[in-house]
């Protein structure tokens, strides 16, 4: 069997992925798919650990965090495409309003 | 070596290319593509896990509708590619050092501090039957039905949400 910190090891690389693309991707939608990608390495050392544990919760909280994350998306890329609109670009460094 | 665990060496290392790939491609197209592998990369890891409900949700949801539609907006506003502009010189291998050393870190403290007792269970018992499936829904319906229902209400609150949002602002004005 393989044993759970494998997972777990797994699950912090893809985080830590995540956060470098955040910190220093300029492209607002490739941000946006690095927070998708570090949502989903939680999801892997929930499921890690509720697998290790023989419980159930694990797997329903990764359900929830699945549907929080749908809704975020709609959300998140209804707002890039009106930053767009109004700035006719979607890279970060040029949203630097507050204002329209 | 047993064949899960090759098969999970294996998976891993796809994964881990595939989230590279994600972060290092000029073009957002192809990030959102290699994303799309990473995520039924992760599906696989799940039922090996003997999470079969949460992997098919992980392909249907996160393959399947967000990433169609993080496609869809790409292509919409034209944006595979930035043009290139001034950069500051030190930000990508400061951003690669911090996240590196957060992955020691991170890999460090949950192996020692948060290790369950336990193996994982042999992904036979889940899959080869819909007791997962059973069980995960009496639990969401009976113990986990008002987070269940809360969630339902977000759902619709982020629908109207994005409508409102990407709507003309005519009714502002009158």
């Amino acid at each position: 069997m393989v044993p759970v910190e494998y997972y777990i090891i797994l699950s912090a690389v893809l985080f830590s992925i995540g956060v470098a693309g955040v910190v220093f991707r300029r492209n607002a939608l490739v941000i946006f798919m690095s927070i998708e990608l570090m949502l989903n390495a939680a999801n892997l050392a929930i499921v890690a650990f509720s697998s290790a544990l023989k419980s159930l919760e694990g797997q329903i909280f990764v359900f929830f965090v699945i549907a929080v994350a749908a809704a975020e998306v709609a959300v998140g890329l209804a707002l890039i495409v009106e930053i767009f609109k109004s700035k006719r670009s979607i890279d970060v460094d040029q949203m630097n309003s507050m204002k329209g | 070596m047993t064949l899960d665990l090759a098969l999970f060496l294996i998976l891993a290392l796809v994964a881990i290319a595939a989230a590279l790939g994600m972060l290092l491609s000029r073009n957002a197209v192809y990030s959102a593509l290699f994303l799309v592998l990473n995520f039924v990369t992760v599906a696989v890891f799940y039922l090996l896990l003997g999470a079969p409900f949460i992997a098919m949700a992980q392909i249907t949801v996160y393959a399947g509708a967000i990433m169609v539609l993080f496609l869809f907006v790409i292509m919409l506003l034209g944006a595979e590619r930035l043009p290139d502009a001034k950069v500051l010189p030190w930000q990508k291998p400061l951003a690669y050092g911090l996240a590196f050393v957060l992955a020691a870190e991170a890999t460090y403290l949950f192996v020692t501090r948060a290790r369950p007792e336990g193996d994982i269970l042999p992904p036979e018992a889940a899959v080869n039957t819909l007791d997962n499936l059973r069980a995960l829904g009496i639990a969401l319906f009976s113990d986990y039905l008002l987070p269940f229902e809360v969630t339902s209400i977000l759902l619709l609150v982020a629908m109207v949400g994005a409508i409102l949002l990407t709507k003309k602002e005519k009714w502002e004005r009158k």
